[in-house]
Formats: structure tokens, sequence, C-alpha cells
């Protein structure tokens, strides 16, 4: 925590420094009724943009929208089949992202763009090492990348290894491999989707001081509150279009909602109090090594009751992932026991997701493509995953395909999948489409457990409020629900007890009622009971920087 | 979201493109059978000549034809699980075997309709035992499959070796070969099939086992799409997380998988053995194990692509050697070069001109679009 | 004119000569799955047939079998087209040849390397072992070590055949002669794998021997470099290899393929072709050992004095030289 801290305080200095910014009159970047189609699919229909210098400027709309086809015409990964692109008022021919870099622009993607064996240093060298001596263009380099760290209070340890960084700092190296380059314009790609909240608010306080230097910064993403919470304009896309530009002052989160959805959103969820009945699953200090030896489960304990939803909080990769894959039988355990009913399961008794499965415990995997669903299958085959050795799938040799497309169809009427085909190729249907139908197939069977990670992962806004809604219902008719979820907001409007995790531990376990995201965001980064105080380990970044 | 998501029409990917890939594979090889100073234009004639032009040629392009079916499915099958089998050849060889050991055990006791479902059995039982191997190396040890299949190869090459060289040699013989089976273990050649309906056809080594393929095809077609074993192998092919996801047992999916494999690799010997030869001797895979992989490839592991290019290569195979046989100066490295060619322009290279077609494609349409908006 | 008035010549005093008539003959060869550059037996064929070609003018047809089925095909088609006579290469082509003949009653066949008893086919075998009996006499007499290897090619009863003449020989002199035998491969391409061949050689030396006899098709070569590299002896096979590696090539077991192939040709053309078993061992010059100015250093007159001795014993029989295939074992090794 600390480094985040150290660097909070001097954005903090540096940003009392802020002068206004400027406003000039050519806009930084001026899109011109932009175009592309993938055959019939028109991702872009004559999109206009302007973001003025020196300005954060957000662009929110739903997946498939067309925000991220935008931003790669713009950096050059595709080429617009029409529309012109200027750069502080001339225009850009930008072919690839070498065009891009030379025009001054910048992109931080969703997924970092860093070798994780390299050090900080050589991944900023990388691509622009000007010259073929290393050995000489790297001690230029690491005075340019000690006077950007300065200059934009960017601190980093050039020689650490990225791997060995925490993702918060990994993207300060993608910011400043961004700025060696001299981009004067920067793309942030749903930069917060991997960042606790605490490092989400250093991030913003980096892209202050970096709006303060006059860069011009777009912002992608789909939360709405971050679009309020740092943006100076905001534009809006809906299927291919921009439909909308506001000054984000005059406008609201549900203005902007409706905006991105075309209709009214609910965004609030409504429920009742719970009321807890029987233990249904308890897990007594489980833990759970992978292939490579790491502890990723380390002595976790937790019950789960009839009519109650208890959520995980954590940033991921801290344990929630295996815990959902050992309650659902898919992982080993190596220590400590899962009761579901009758049946206990140990290190010395394993089980299986097939017998797990016939328990009544349904499990929503967090990423539907590497695990939920399987893309290349018809929906049809996607709906009875984990259930196709059912009878009433199957003759004694043959499949029943009537009876499996049947059943299909009946889930797309009863949870609203769209387009209702079960023959068609589950990768074609929308991110939203597709997650719906991998939770009718698990919450079909009214199972007396379910299981769900990120129910909502790239699902839009109007999908959101109706899974929320069948969630609680089903809380509601007694079952058990076990939430993971990386969006805090969510963990915090469904569960009834949340559970937080660091590590592959449980370091909080409070009521809903009581929580706030501070205190869990706290609790996510850990820094919740071990010392809010002087960690030791990062003093040395804060050396490197001031030396 | 926004990946590129361009698809042709179903008559444009599985008919047009394979065509001009053939096309194309003959172009460059007519120009190679020019360079060497034949004219090509007489070459293509000879082979498609030799392939299909009279009853005899048919007949041997079949018999060739039958044996890619059996390796192209035993390929296509553990290739739905995502398993490169690469051990077709030696499956083959241990099969035939199975095969040989059988009619040399039962020939002089019982009918032909006895030993011939024994004698399937058998196959099946052996090449699946060939190819378990390798599949509980990989399920359990995580030796991989393409490796561990290879080295099958070679171990059922020595092991047929020393078999037909040390114990089944018939006595006297200098040849490696057993004993020939008694006309009880012998697959009615299809001639001879032909001729009890009063039909006649001039011999070839085609026989009754092109039935079993045609029925060992139907099978792979439901097993694969209709049953919950496909739909398990399939799941596993395709997404290995999903399927312990969804309570599949992935080594015991992969372990039976590989033995179905092998089983219908295995196949070839009841062609070769019970079907042509009439007892056990060497190399009688000829490669065939290998050429399934490339059948299997362009025949996209669908039993009905696999018919198809099983034929096409049969047409290779059978007008290749009519070709070596008429034209002197193009030898059996050419016939090589030349099927070589076939597969890297249908295999390796199938997608080559899939963006070409594409752009013209689009363009098309959208002129059309354009015009009827006019 | 010439040409023609030779063949109108040899087709007359033919027949005059013969019941087996030809006017024209139409000759034919079917090669074995080695092909005809396998540097063993089918490139023996190879370069008899070449020589028929190129002193009389005379065409023959060829096929090259890639799979088993081939072979009666190829042969079947060969008669169809009226070829004759026609020549099988190998053993493994037994049974094709056997199968067409009684098909096409009127067309000679001759097939090399195996027997086949019918009264249009020519059986063409060698008593390698007699050969190989002679070079092993040589190398165990040039042994300082007491030790002789053999390399051979795929492991197939010729081979052993060859293996167990040669040890046999080896022992006839040096009774406690200890004899390294190794095969290549069991695959045909086992004829063709120097590398292999120089591997097996160098391990063979390794143990204890000074002397190797290659029977292995191309993978000799890479024997005979090994042994010139280690300064050891080799022994060559089919024709005289002396020339390859000269000086420490002891001498070549030459087996004369390509004589009996031309043989078949000549023969058929003269009208004196005849059915039956040929089997040429050292009474009939169709084994010998290879005498040349590359290896006559090495050769001493105790050496000549001893094969030649027992040569004369093998021809009368006093010697018999076990022949392998006859019961699939080998007493000497």
């Amino acid at each position: 925590m600390t480094v985040e801290q150290i660097a909070t305080s001097r954005s903090d200095v540096a940003g009392g420094q802020t002068a206004p910014p400027t406003t000039s009159k050519t806009p930084a970047i001026e899109l011109k009724s932009i175009s592309k189609s993938f055959g019939p699919v028109k991702a872009n229909q004559n999109v206009d943009l302007k973001v003025l210098p020196g300005t954060i400027h957000g662009i929110i709309g739903e997946n498939g929208a067309g925000k991220s086809t935008l931003m790669s015409i713009l950096y050059g990964f595709y080429e617009a089949d029409s529309g012109d692109i200027f750069i502080n008022g001339k225009k850009q021919d930008i072919r690839s992202s070498k065009d891009a870099i030379s025009a001054g622009i910048g992109m931080v993607h969703q997924h970092f763009m860093l070798v994780e064996t390299f050090t900080v240093l050589e991944n900023v060298m990388l691509g622009a090492e000007g010259g073929s001596l290393l050995n000489k263009s790297s001690i230029s380099a690491r005075d340019e990348l000690l006077r950007l760290s300065q200059e934009y209070s960017l601190a980093v340890d050039p020689d650490a290894l990225i791997g060995e960084l925490p993702v918060g700092l990994q993207q300060r190296v993608e910011i400043l491999k961004a700025l060696y380059r001299g981009a004067e314009i920067l793309i942030l790609d749903e930069p917060t989707g991997v960042l606790t909240p605490q490092e989400t608010e250093q991030l913003f306080k980096i892209l202050d001081i970096l709006r303060s230097r006059g860069v011009s910064i777009i912002l992608i993403t789909h939360k709405l509150q971050e679009i309020m919470a740092i943006t100076d304009r905001v534009s809006v896309m809906r299927a291919g279009t921009m439909v909308s530009e506001r000054e984000t002052k005059d406008t609201s989160k549900n203005e902007l909602a409706e905006l991105m959805v075309g209709r009214k959103v609910l965004l609030e969820v409504t429920k009742a109090d719970a009321t807890p009945q029987e233990t249904l699953l308890e897990a007594k200090e489980i833990s759970y090594r992978d292939e490579d030896g790491i502890l990723r489960l380390d002595n976790v304990s937790l019950s789960l009751r009839a009519g109650e939803i208890v959520g995980i909080a954590g940033v991921s990769g801290n344990g929630q992932t295996e815990l959902l894959a050992a309650l659902s039988g898919i992982c080993p355990l190596h220590q400590g026991s899962i009761t579901i009913g009758d049946r206990e399961i140990t290190p010395q008794t394993p089980s299986s997701a097939k017998e797990i499965r016939e328990f009544g415990v349904a499990h929503v995997p967090e990423d539907r493509h590497r695990m939920g669903m399987v893309t290349a299958f018809d929906a049809k085959e996607v709906a009875i995953m984990g259930y196709h050795d059912d009878s009433s799938y199957n003759g004694t040799f043959l499949m029943n395909t009537k009876a499996v497309e049947n059943h299909c169809r009946q889930l797309m009427q009863d949870y609203d999948v769209r387009p209702e085909d079960p023959n068609l190729k589950s990768a074609n249907f929308s991110g939203g489409n597709q997650q719906k139908l991998v939770l009718a197939r698990e919450m079909d069977r009214a199972p007396k457990i379910l299981l769900v990670g990120q129910p909502t992962r790239g699902v839009d806004i109007g999908a959101i409020e109706f899974i929320h809604k069948n969630l609680i219902k089903m809380r509601d008719t007694g079952s058990a629900i076990l939430l993971v979820s990386v969006e805090l907001e969510e963990v915090l409007s469904l569960s009834d007890r949340i559970i937080v995790m660091f590590e592959g531990r449980i370091v909080g376990d409070v009521s809903a009622k009581d929580a706030d995201a501070c205190q869990l965001g706290l609790l996510m980064g850990n820094a919740g009971e071990e010392g809010t105080g002087t960690p030791s380990d990062n003093a040395v970044v804060t050396g490197e920087v001031s030396r | 979201m926004s990946s590129p998501n361009k698809t042709l029409p179903g008559w444009i990917d599985i008919g047009l493109i394979p065509l001009i890939n053939i096309a194309l594979a003959f172009l460059v090889s007519g120009f190679v059978i020019w360079l060497i100073g034949e004219d090509p234009i007489e070459a293509v004639k000879i082979m498609i000549n030799g392939a299909f032009g009279y009853d005899e040629a048919l007949g041997y392009t079949l018999y060739y034809t039958t044996n890619f079916i059996f390796t192209g499915l035993a390929v296509a099958v553990a290739f739905h699980a995502s398993l490169f089998n690469i051990g077709g050849e030696g499956q083959a060889y241990i099969g035939g075997l199975g095969v040989g050991l059988l009619c040399l055990l039962l020939d002089q006791y019982v009918p032909l309709w006895v030993i011939l479902p024994l004698a399937i059995i058998a196959s099946g039982l052996f090449g699946a035992a060939w190819a378990y191997v390798p599949a509980y190396l990989q399920a359990y040890r995580g030796s991989h499959i393409v490796i561990t299949t290879i080295m099958f190869n070679f171990i059922a090459a020595a092991l047929m070796n020393y078999l037909l060289v040390n114990v089944l040699i018939a006595r006297g013989s200098g040849s490696p070969e057993s004993r020939v089976f008694e006309e009880t273990a012998w697959l009615p050649f299809m001639h001879e099939i032909f001729a009890w309906f009063g039909a006649e056809i001039t011999r070839s080594p085609l026989n009754l086992s092109i039935v079993l393929a045609g029925f060992a095809s139907i099978f792979v077609w439901f097993f694969i799409w209709h049953t919950r074993w496909g739909y398990a192998i399939r799941m596993l092919g395709h997404n290995e997380n999903a399927a312990q996801y969804s309570g599949i047992d992935t080594k015991r999916v992969i372990i039976g998988t590989m033995c179905l494999s092998g089983a219908l690799a295995s196949f070839v010997g009841i062609n070769e053995i019970m079907g042509v030869h009439h007892r056990i001797l060497l190399e009688f895979t000829a490669g065939y194990g290998f050429t399934g992989i490339a059948v299997s490839l362009m025949g996209r592991n669908h039993p009905v692509g696999i018919i198809i290019a099983s034929l096409l290569f049969g047409a290779l195979y059978q007008g290749g050697a009519e070709l070596a046989f008429e034209i002197p100066t193009i030898q059996k490295e050419m016939i090589t070069t030349i099927q070589g060619l076939v597969i890297l322009f249908c295999g390796a290279l199938a997608f080559m001109i899939r963006p070409t077609l594409e752009r013209i494609f689009s363009n098309f349409t959208q002129e059309n679009k354009t015009a009827v908006v006019e | 004119m010439k040409k023609l008035f030779q063949t109108a010549a040899a087709s007359f005093i033919a027949m005059a000569a013969a019941t087996s008539y030809a006017d024209e003959i139409k000759p034919a060869v079917v090669f074995d799955m080695g092909g005809k550059f396998d540097k063993s037996f089918n490139e023996g064929v190879y370069n008899g047939v070449e020589k028929f070609k190129s002193e009389t003018g005379i065409e023959y047809k060829e096929f090259e079998v890639t799979n088993p089925s081939q072979r009666e095909q190829a042969i079947r088609k060969m008669a169809q087209r009226g070829s004759n006579p026609i020549i099988g290469v190998g053993f493994a082509q037994e049974a094709a040849i056997a199968k067409v003949a009684q098909e096409y009653p009127d067309i000679h066949f001759t097939i090399i390397d195996a027997v086949v008893d019918l009264p249009n086919v020519q059986s063409v075998v060698f008593k390698e072992h007699e050969g190989s009996f002679l070079v092993g006499v040589l190398a165990a007499m040039a042994s300082e070590t007491n030790t002789v290897g053999f390399i051979g090619g795929m492991d197939i009863p010729l081979i052993q055949k060859f293996a167990c003449g040669y040890a046999q020989g080896a022992k006839y002199v040096k009774g406690d002669a200890s004899v390294l035998s190794n095969m290549t491969g069991t695959t045909p391409s086992a004829w063709n794998d120097p590398g292999k061949g120089s591997e097996l050689a160098k391990s063979q030396f390794d143990r204890g021997a000074d002397v190797i006899f290659a029977a292995a098709g191309g993978t000799g070569i890479g024997v005979y470099q090994a042994a010139k590299d280690a300064g050891k002896l080799a022994i060559g096979v089919d024709s005289n290899q002396n020339h390859l590696q000269p000086g420490t090539m002891l001498t070549s077991m030459t087996k004369q393929v390509d004589v009996a192939a031309y043989n078949t040709f000549k023969t058929a053309m003269e009208g004196t072709w005849k059915p039956g078993i040929l089997s040429l061992g050292l009474a009939e010059n169709g084994v010998d050992w290879a005498l040349d100015d590359n290896n006559k250093s090495l050769i001493t007159d105790a050496m000549t004095a001893k094969v030649k001795e027992a040569r004369e014993e093998i021809v009368a029989g006093k010697i018999s030289v076990h022949d392998y295939m006859e019961d699939n074992s080998c007493p000497s090794l």
C-alpha cells in the first residue's frame, strides 16, 4: 500500500499546483464521420468525436457499441472504411500503431502489453531502443524515464521486474511507456477493471496530473461512476453510433445509463432482508495448491445457508477462482473438508464436478469463455453442459436432439436469451446473451446451492438488471448463493454477508449492512488489519526515484 | 466485440475453396511436369483415366480409398478431442497383426461368417491396445501424444519385423511372411461379389472392406455428433476447462477416444490382410496411416469430407501409379511430389486463398447492395 | 540397320535353337519398395538392365512399387501390355509373380532372390552364404583383435544368411574368433541410413572389432567411412566397393545381381531363357570376393591361399556352408 500512499501524497502536491486546463481552439483529436463495417456488422457509423487538449474525455457505451473499434481505428489497428482523423488540426493518415505513435497517440490496453520477465526500463525501451547498442541507449533511457516519473509523479523502480510488480504499478509502466514515446494523447481502455478501489483512486490522481500537464486523455469505460468522477466531457455510443455528448458536470448517472441503453434503467437493486435458514454447505479450513505449488487457497472456512447471498469481494486473482473451483469439485482439496448434506469431501475422499452437481450445486463460472461454455458449440449444446448425461437428453445410444433443442428453447424463453435460436453457434450471441444462457442453464434446475462468479461481467446494463433480479428471486425461494465479483458495487448491493479474500485467505467477514466500499477496499488490499502504517518493502521504489 | 467477423457462404467454404486448392496444386504439378519435359495435359489425362477410366482402375482407387477412410476417420476422431494421433500407421500395423493371428488360428476350422466379426473385434482390440499406451501416458503422465504415437509407430515396425522374421515366418520361406490363410479367411473381392450376381468386372484388390469403411463413417458421424460420448469428446477438444467444469472425466475421455481412434486405424488390417494379401507381411501399411492425417485435415474431420478426401487420395495413388507406369520419366518421386503438393495446397495452405475470396465476395455483395439502393 | 540385323540374326538363331521364341522382346522390370536407387539389389538389377539397354538399344519398361498391392498390379499390367520377359526384384514379389505367372502361362518371368516353382518362371537365388563365408575367412585372418563385426541392413532372413555365412567363415579359420552382429533397423529405411551405419560401426570398433562386413545397401557407406576414420577395415557388399575407401576396404563380397538381370534379358533375346531355379554360388561365379589394386596391399599371400582352399572345398562339397534360410537358424552365430 505504501507505494500508493507515497505516490498519493506526491500527486497531491502535484495536484495542488494544477493550473486550469488550457483551452485552445483546435481540438487535440477530431474524428469526422468514421465508418467501419465487418461484413454485415456496422461497428461504427458516421462517428464524430472532438477531444479538446488538456481534457479527459470519457467514452461510454455498452458492449458492442463500437468504442473499442473506434479506438482501434484511432490507434491504427483497423483502417476506417470512410472518414477522417485530425490530430491537432492536421489531417493524419493512420494505418498502423507506428503512425499513431508518431502522431503523438499512446494507448494503455485493457490487457497490458508488457514482457513480464523484463525490467521496467527494458519494457519502456522495447521497440523504442533508438540505436543498436543497448547499453548506450539504456543510459539515456534511464535518465529520460526518471525525468518522466518525476515530472508526472509516476514513481516506479526502473530495475524492478514487471512480473513482480502489482497490477497498479504495471499500469503505471504502460502509461510511462506511452509518455516515453512522446504521447500527448493517451487512450485508456477500461483501465480500472483490474484495480482495487484504492488503486483506481490512485490512477485518477495520475490522470489528473497528466491533464494538468496538457495531456489529452480518452477514457473508455462502462462504469458510470468513473465517468462522473474524472472526466470533463463524455460521449455516449450505442450500436455503432455516437448518440450524445455531454459536459460531465451537466449530466447524471441515470441520464447516461438511459442514453447508453436507450431506455430507462433501474440502477439500484431492491431486495427484502434475508431470512437465512439451515446451513447447506460448510467448508472447513480448505487449502489448495496449484500445479506450480503455489498456495492458492489458504485455510478458508465458510458456510452457506439457505436463503442468503454471500458475496466474496477481492481483487481478482486472490483465490476466488480457486474457491469456486474447489467448492464445485473441479480442483482437488489438499487440506480441510467440504460438507454438502451428508457428504463430507476431504483430500482422502475426493469428489468430482459431476458428483457435486448431482448434490444440487450449480456453478456459473467467472469466465464463461474459459469454462462456462464452448464457443464452438451450438446454443443447445451449451444449454446442457454438465447435464449432458441426464437421461432426459439421451436414448440408449443416441442423444435425443429434439429434447435438447426443446430444453434450450425453453431456457431461452424463460431467460430472455436473444436470438431465440437453439441451433445458432453460441459464439454468435452477444456477451450478455451468452451469460444469460449460462445462468439459465445453472439456475433453471432450482439448485439448492448456486456458486456464481462475475454474473454480470461484460454484460449490458439492461441485462444486469435482469440477472440481479433473478439472483434475488432465487435467494428468496430458499437457495444459498455464493457470489464472487470484482465489482464491489455488485457485491455490496446483492449480498447479505460479505467475505473479503486476499492472497487465498479470508481477511474479512462482514454483514452487508455494515459494510462500505472504502472499508472493503482497504481489506481487499489487505490494509485493513495489517497496518495501514509503514511496510518497508516499497521503500526501495521511492529511493530509486529520488536518486 | 469488434472482432472481424467475416463469413463466406457455405458453398464457397466447402465447395469452391477445395476445388481452387486442388486446381492450384495441379497447376504447380503441371509446371513441374513441364519442367522435366513432359506434357502436363497428357499427364493429367493419364492420371484421371488411370484412376477412374476403367473398372480395374476404379477398383484400385476405391481399394486405396478404403484404407484412407479408416485412417482418416481415426485421425479425425482423435482430433475432435484435440489429440493429434500420428500413430495410425502403427495402430494399423498392429491391427493387421490381430487380424492375421486370428485368421491363422481359425482359418482351418470355421467359416468366414464366424471369422469376419471376430477379425473385426481382434483388429479393433489390437489397434486400440496400441493406442492405449500413448493415451494413458498422455492422460496420466503428461507425455505428449504426438511424440509417443510416433515412437509407437517405430515400436510397431520393430515388433512386426521381429515376429515375421522369427516367429510367424512360413517354414522354408525366404520372405518374412506368414503362411497364406485358407480361403475361408479371405474376404470376398468385389469382382467375386459382382460375379455372384452375374456382373463381370475386372479383378482388383477392392473387397468387402469398403462396406466396413462405409459403416465406420456412419458410425463415426453418429458417435461424434449424436451421442453423449461424442459430445464429451468434442467438448474436451474445444475447451478442456469447460469439460472439467461439466464433470467430464477428461482422462477417461482421452483414453477412450484414442482407443476408438486406434481401432478405426486398425481396420486397414482387415482390408489389407484379410482382403488383399491373405497373409501377414511386412510394410502392408505403406504410409496409409500418415496419409490419413492429410485426409482428415482436408476432410475437415467430418466423415463426409473424409470420404471425399479419401477418394481424392485414392485417385492420386492409383492415377499416380498409372502415370509412373505410362510415362517412364515420371518416377515415383514425382508422384510423391504431386501428392505432396495436393496436401500442401488442400491441407496446410487450405485457407491461403480465403482472404482473397472474402474480399472478392464482399466487394461483389457490396456492389450488389449499392446497386439495389441506387 | 546394324542393330536391326543383329536382332534379326539373334532371333533367327533363337528360333532355330530354342522352344521359347522371342521375335521382338519387350522386356520389363518391376523394382520393389526400396526403389531402383537403393544401393542394394534393386540398384544391382537396374545396373544390369541398363547395361543390356545400352548394348542392344532395346528399351525396357519399368515400375517402382510403393506399396505391397502394387506388386501384383504392376506385374499384371506388364503382362497385359505384352511385356516378356518380366523381372520381379526381391523376395517380396514371390507371391505376386506366382499369381500372375499362372494367369499368363505364355509369358516368361524371372524372380530374383526368391523361388517360384512354375513352368514359366525362372528363379534366381544366390548362395550369399558361400560368398560371405569367404569374406569371413579374410576378415578373421586380417583381424588382430580376433573380433570381427557384421552390420546388416533390415533385419530379414536374407541378411541373416549373409551374417551366418560370414560367421562360419571367420570361425573356420579361427575357431575362437568372436563375431559381433548388428542390424540397422526394421524398416526399409535401414537400407539407406549411413549415419546409423557409422554409429553401429563405431560401437563395434569400441567393442573390439577391427574388421566389419556391411551388408546394408546405402547404410554401408557410413560403415566404410567410420572404418577409414578409425583406421580399421571394412568389407563391401553386392558390387565391388573397394574403390570407395581405398586402403581400408579389405574386400567386397560381390553378388552378381546385375549379371543375373542382364542375363535374363540377354537369354530371352537369344531364345535361351529357361525356367527353373538358378542357384548361383561360388561354383557358378554368382558370388565372389573382390581383389583389385585398391585392396591388394591388404591381402597377404597366406590369405589368398587360404581363401582359395576354402573356395575349392566349398565347391567340392567338403565344406558345407549353412544356409540360414533353410531353417531360419544359425549355428555359427
